[in-house]
This record gives structure tokens, sequence and C-alpha cells, in this order.
């Protein structure tokens, strides 16, 4: 029996009974659906996740400095209000081999006031020239703060898009000063948007040098933070391991007492990918109930056509069928089923998914993975639920059989 | 050739036993048209399951073109009735939502014929069965009983078998259609010599072959040439 009568059988045997067909293979259809709906759900989720963290900087570290250290009793200020960490330290940190940039930043909140009387009140970074490396950040015009502009303590200032149009409107901002905490600031460029990142937007910042910022506008000589970036992946580890090594022996302290913390983007991104996979998981159990369901009715229809079909199944081994013949039959049917069923639940969970991310506005991804598993799991679904009705036909008698009524 | 040798089958539930056939001991050569008749309950059907290779006997010999096929596994049986046996039931059994080439090109999907080999054969024993060929693309349940009948005969044909077992063709036809039946069956045994054994409870049925088996409790009885054979003129086929 060649392939090609085998199929012409299925096909014949499955379009006689078309809504019965139909209606089977419509459980299967859901089952795939909404396995790849859900699915495209937890990976748009992690996807996006990932991303935005991604947009923070690649292949990024952040030293934070710790609490600061105070005597028994009193209220501590919290994490990051430590004022350990300086500029000498970022100095040092970009001897370690494998840094590519880092960017010394001092972070506060100011009131900005432009020309037109626009006032806004916003995140004022302090930093130098490799922030706009570290960042990954793209100017829409003008430049970036210059080294220049760190030496001589200059009074310009870098505005995020979301900034600039907050404060000009349609207007172009380029040149125009503006005042933040009473101080004259010349506009030397404007940064492209960025996009949503989750966490802090670089579109709704100002950037000035960090001299300006320490000495004038905050005053002090310590940072908020400082951005590490690194050359490539692999080295993070060796890069954040000589970071520590080198700030513990500079701050003159034991690993135990830290006064300060580095993360890496790994870090976060391990925990959220952590929470999307168990969340894509979940969603994808429910819609896998729905899956086994069907593939319970494929079960049911092979026994009923099984049954129906005995006086046929009698002539076949009469007629020189062998027990392999009549198996594989009623197998490969039911697998005909669950992949037709498959492939239509693949399409119609791409809709559903796509319909998701229009109308809700939730981005969903469908992946190449996610096709693949479904299609193998309906087949594997054939395969399990189509076997006892197959092994069922094959085992017949055929006396029996053709005298069925 | 055929040859039987002291086939016995006994049929046992729980204690009880049932010898459904006792010794049976009989030969048919080539190109013999035979009847075997009992009343039911005879052994007939069991002999002719033995005979179909569908059943196997519980002690004896059965040789089948010099082969005894008595003892056999069953996919090797399915190989014997695809390769030496051709079936036409009572119930015609066709495949209702297939067409008549089909029908009778089944067989051979299961013997690996190739495609055009299979219709040619197909449209052969269709010719062989005296089936018009404005049928031939009909499906089978828009047949009447005796055209289904002759496909039936037609697709124990297409496999060129040694022995053509007709189980009740008849039965489920009225009796000029039953006699068109019978005509095809009494032309491909003169013509072109099939071995062919009717298995009926109708003496009348029985009296189309040369020779008749009578069987009854699962014995042979009597096992002789037919005196007044009837012969169905070609002239109403």
């Amino acid at each position: 029996m060649t392939t090609r009568d085998i199929i012409e059988e299925t096909y014949v045997a499955l379009f006689a009974n078309k809504v019965r067909s139909g209606l089977t293979v419509l459980g299967i259809v859901i089952g795939i659906a909404s396995v790849i709906a859900m699915v495209s759900i937890g990976q748009g989720a992690s996807g996006q996740i990932q991303s935005s963290i991604e947009g923070l900087g690649s292949n990024l570290l952040t030293v934070s400095p710790g609490a600061s250290e105070q005597s028994r009793g009193t209220v501590s200020q919290g994490r990051g209000s430590a004022q350990t960490l300086t500029t000498d330290d970022a100095d040092a940190l970009a001897t370690i081999a494998g840094v590519a940039y880092i960017a010394p930043e001092r972070q506060g909140r100011y009131q900005i006031i432009s020309p037109t009387g626009n006032n806004t009140n916003s995140t004022v970074v302090g930093t130098t020239p490799d922030y706009e490396m570290v960042r990954n950040l793209s100017l829409a015009e003008g430049s970036f703060i210059g080294e220049v502009n760190v030496r001589s303590l200059g009074r310009v200032v870098v505005l995020g898009s979301t900034l600039a149009s907050d404060l000009f409107g349609d207007q172009d901002a380029l040149g125009k000063t503006i005042r933040i905490n009473k101080l004259n600031f010349k506009v030397i460029g404007v940064l492209e948007a960025k996009g949503g990142t989750s966490f802090s937007s670089p579109d709704d910042m100002a950037y000035i040098p960090l001299t300006t910022m320490q000495k004038i506008l905050a005053g002090g000589d310590y940072l908020s933070s400082i951005a590490i970036s690194v050359t490539t992946k692999d080295l993070m580890p060796q890069v954040k391991a000589e970071a520590t090594a080198l700030l513990l022996q500079r701050h003159n302290v034991t690993a135990e007492s830290t006064d300060f913390s580095i993360l890496s983007q790994e870090d976060l991104l391990g925990t959220l990918t952590q929470v999307t996979d168990t969340f894509t998981i979940f969603l994808a159990a429910v819609a896998g109930i729905s899956l086994v369901v069907g593939g319970i009715g494929i079960m049911n229809m092979m026994l009923t056509t099984v049954t129906e079909r005995t006086r046929e199944i009698g002539l076949r081994k009469a007629i020189g069928a062998k027990r392999k013949n009549i198996s594989r039959q009623f197998l490969i049917e039911a697998v005909m089923l669950t992949f037709l069923g498959g492939f239509f639940g693949i399409v119609l969970g791409w809709i559903v998914s796509f319909l998701i991310a229009s109308i809700a506005g939730i981005t969903t991804t469908v992946s190449l993975q996610a096709i693949i598993l479904a299609f193998g799991v309906s087949a594997a679904i054939g395969i399990v639920f189509g076997y006892y009705p197959a092994r069922r036909a094959a085992g017949l008698n055929p006396i029996d059989a053709l005298r069925y009524e | 050739m055929i040859e039987c040798k002291k086939i016995t089958k006994t049929y046992r539930q729980g204690d009880i036993e049932t010898h459904a056939l006792k010794d049976v001991s009989f030969r048919i050569d080539d190109g013999e048209f035979i009847a075997i008749v009992g009343p039911s309950g005879s052994g007939k059907s069991t002999l002719m399951h033995i005979l179909g290779c569908l059943d196997t006997a519980t002690s004896g010999q059965y040789l089948l073109d010099d082969k005894d096929v008595s003892k056999l596994s069953d996919d090797e049986l399915a190989d014997i009735r695809m390769e030496k046996i051709g079936f036409v039931f009572q119930s015609f059994n066709l495949l209702p939502r297939a067409s008549v080439l089909r029908n009778v090109t089944l067989p051979l999907v299961y013997a690996d014929v190739s495609k055009e080999e299979r219709e040619k054969r197909a449209k052969d024993a269709l010719k062989s069965a005296a089936f018009p060929e404005d049928f031939w693309n009909h499906y089978s349940n828009q047949l009447s009983g005796g055209m289904m009948q002759r496909v039936a005969i037609a697709r124990a044909l297409v496999n060129n078998p040694t022995l053509v077992l007709a189980d009740e063709p008849t039965g489920n036809l009225d009796t000029k259609t039953g006699e068109i039946v019978l005509g095809t069956f009494q032309q491909l045994h003169e013509k072109e010599g099939h071995t062919i054994v009717l298995i009926t409870h109708e003496p009348y049925v029985a009296e189309h072959a040369q020779r008749i088996i009578h069987i009854r409790d699962g014995a042979i009885v009597e096992d002789g040439k037919v005196k007044n054979r009837r012969v169905i003129h070609h002239h109403i086929l």
C-alpha cells in the first residue's frame, strides 16, 4: 500500500462524514489556537521586558552606593543615599580591562523653566560624554555633552525628547536657554525618542556636564551611580568581580559590609524572565487542558468510526489487508484530523494573538518554537488518541467483522 | 487444486465442545464449479471460512495449490487470501462512497500493484463479470443489487485467484437478478476456467454448479455431479 493510497483512503473516509470530522477537528483547533495565543501573550510580555531592559544600555553594569553608615538607632537614609561613590572611584574603575565606556552619574530633580514660561519638574543627570554610548542614546539634533563642557563647568544641557516637547512644544529647542533651578543653561542637543523603558525614561530627563552638576547645581563631589559598559557579554562576570574587588579595596571595607552594589542587566533580566516564564507556562498549561479535551474528542470519533466500519474492516481483511494495514489506516486518519486541527489552530491562534495585540494593546509574539510545538503536540495527540481505536480495528476478527450488523 | 484432508473444527465454549466439522475430506480440481449445500448449522459456513483462509482448522490438512495453509499465522493467511482467494458475499460488502472502479481495485491496493496496472486489471475483471461500462464510474451505492453483486464478482476476480468463493451470492437478490448472477458465474467458469465454490442452502441455486457437496451436521453426506444442471442462457445476461 503506497502512501498515496493511504492518503486517498483517509481523504475519502474523513470527507464521508464532513460534519463529524469538522466538529472533531474544531476541538483540536480551539486547543491549539488557545495554546498559540496564550504562549504569544507570555512571550510578548517577556520580549517587551527584555527589550526595555536592554534598552537601558548594552552589557551594562551599574554601580550604586549603599546606605550611608550611621550610628546605631538612627534613621537610615535608604540605599543609594550614601555619598561614598566618587569621581575618583569612576576614574579607577575605568582602568579595568574590558571596560568599554564608563559614565559616572549624579542625579537630582529640579524645576526647569523654558523661555516661554513652561515649567516642569524633571530629573537632571550630571554626567560625562561616555554616557551617550553607555546608555545607547542617539541625538535628534545638536550634540551630546563634550569633554570641553565637563572641563569648563559648561552651562549646557541636552534634553530628552519628551522633556523638549514639554518645554518647547513644536518649537525648535536647539540654541535656546532654559533655567534649571534658576540657573541658565543653553540647549546644545535634543535626544531621539527612546521609547518607554518602564523603569526610568531617558526621554523625560535633562543631561548636563557632571562637573556642573557637582560644583554648581547640587554641590558635593559624590556620585549617584556609575554605569559601566563592558566590551563583550562574556567579560561581564569578570569585570564585575574586578570592579567589586577594586571598590572594596578603595573604600577599605570587607565583602560583608559593602557600601556599594554592582548590578548587571542579567541580574534584573534573570528575575523577570523567571516571572514571565512561569506566567507563560501557566497560560500554556491552561490552554493545554483544552487540547487534551480535543484529543479525547478524536478518540471518541475514531472509536465510533471503527464500530461503524466494522464490516468494511472485515472486508478489507478478507481481501488481504494485514493488521498493520488496518491499524495504519486508522492511525493516519486520527493524525490527519489533528494535523488539520493543528494547522487551522495555528492560523486561528495567530489571528487571536493579533487581535489581542491590537485591541487590548498587549504585545504578543507568535514564535516559531510555539508553532513547531503546537504542530508536534497535535501530531502526538493524534498518535496517542488514535492508537487505541486503530489497534481495536486491526484486532477485529474478519469473520465476526463481516457478520457484524 | 484444493485438497481437504480430515478437516475438523471444534469450538469450545466453557466446558462445552461443539464440532462444527468432523473429518471432512474432499478434493476440488482446477476449473471445477462446485456447490456446497446444507441447511443452516450444518457447518458449511465454517467450511467456507476454512476454504477462504479466514479461519484455520482445529486438526486436519488443507492444501491450497499444494501448500499446506492449515497452520499459518493471521498475516500469512492474509497474504494467501490476497493472492489466491476471491470472495463474493451475500451482502456484497462494497465500499459505499466509492466508485465501481475503486471498489474493484481495492484488493490490488494491498497487493502493491501499480496504479496503471490496477486500473487495467479492474477493467478486465469488470468485463469478465459482464458489468456494463457505462457504470464504471458510478458510486456503488447508486447501483441495483444485481449490479452490486457483479461489482463484487469483478472484485473477487481482479487478483486472478485460484479459487472464487461465493457465500450465498443470490441471498439478497430476487430470482431474476439471482439468475443473472448465477449465469455470470457459469460464464466465468466456462469461458475463463475459474474454479468456483458456491455456498448455499438452496438446492435450486446449487443446481447451477457442476458438482454438489451436501453437508449436514459437520460431515459430507453426498458428493456428486449434478444430474439436471440448470444453465442460464446467455441472452438474458
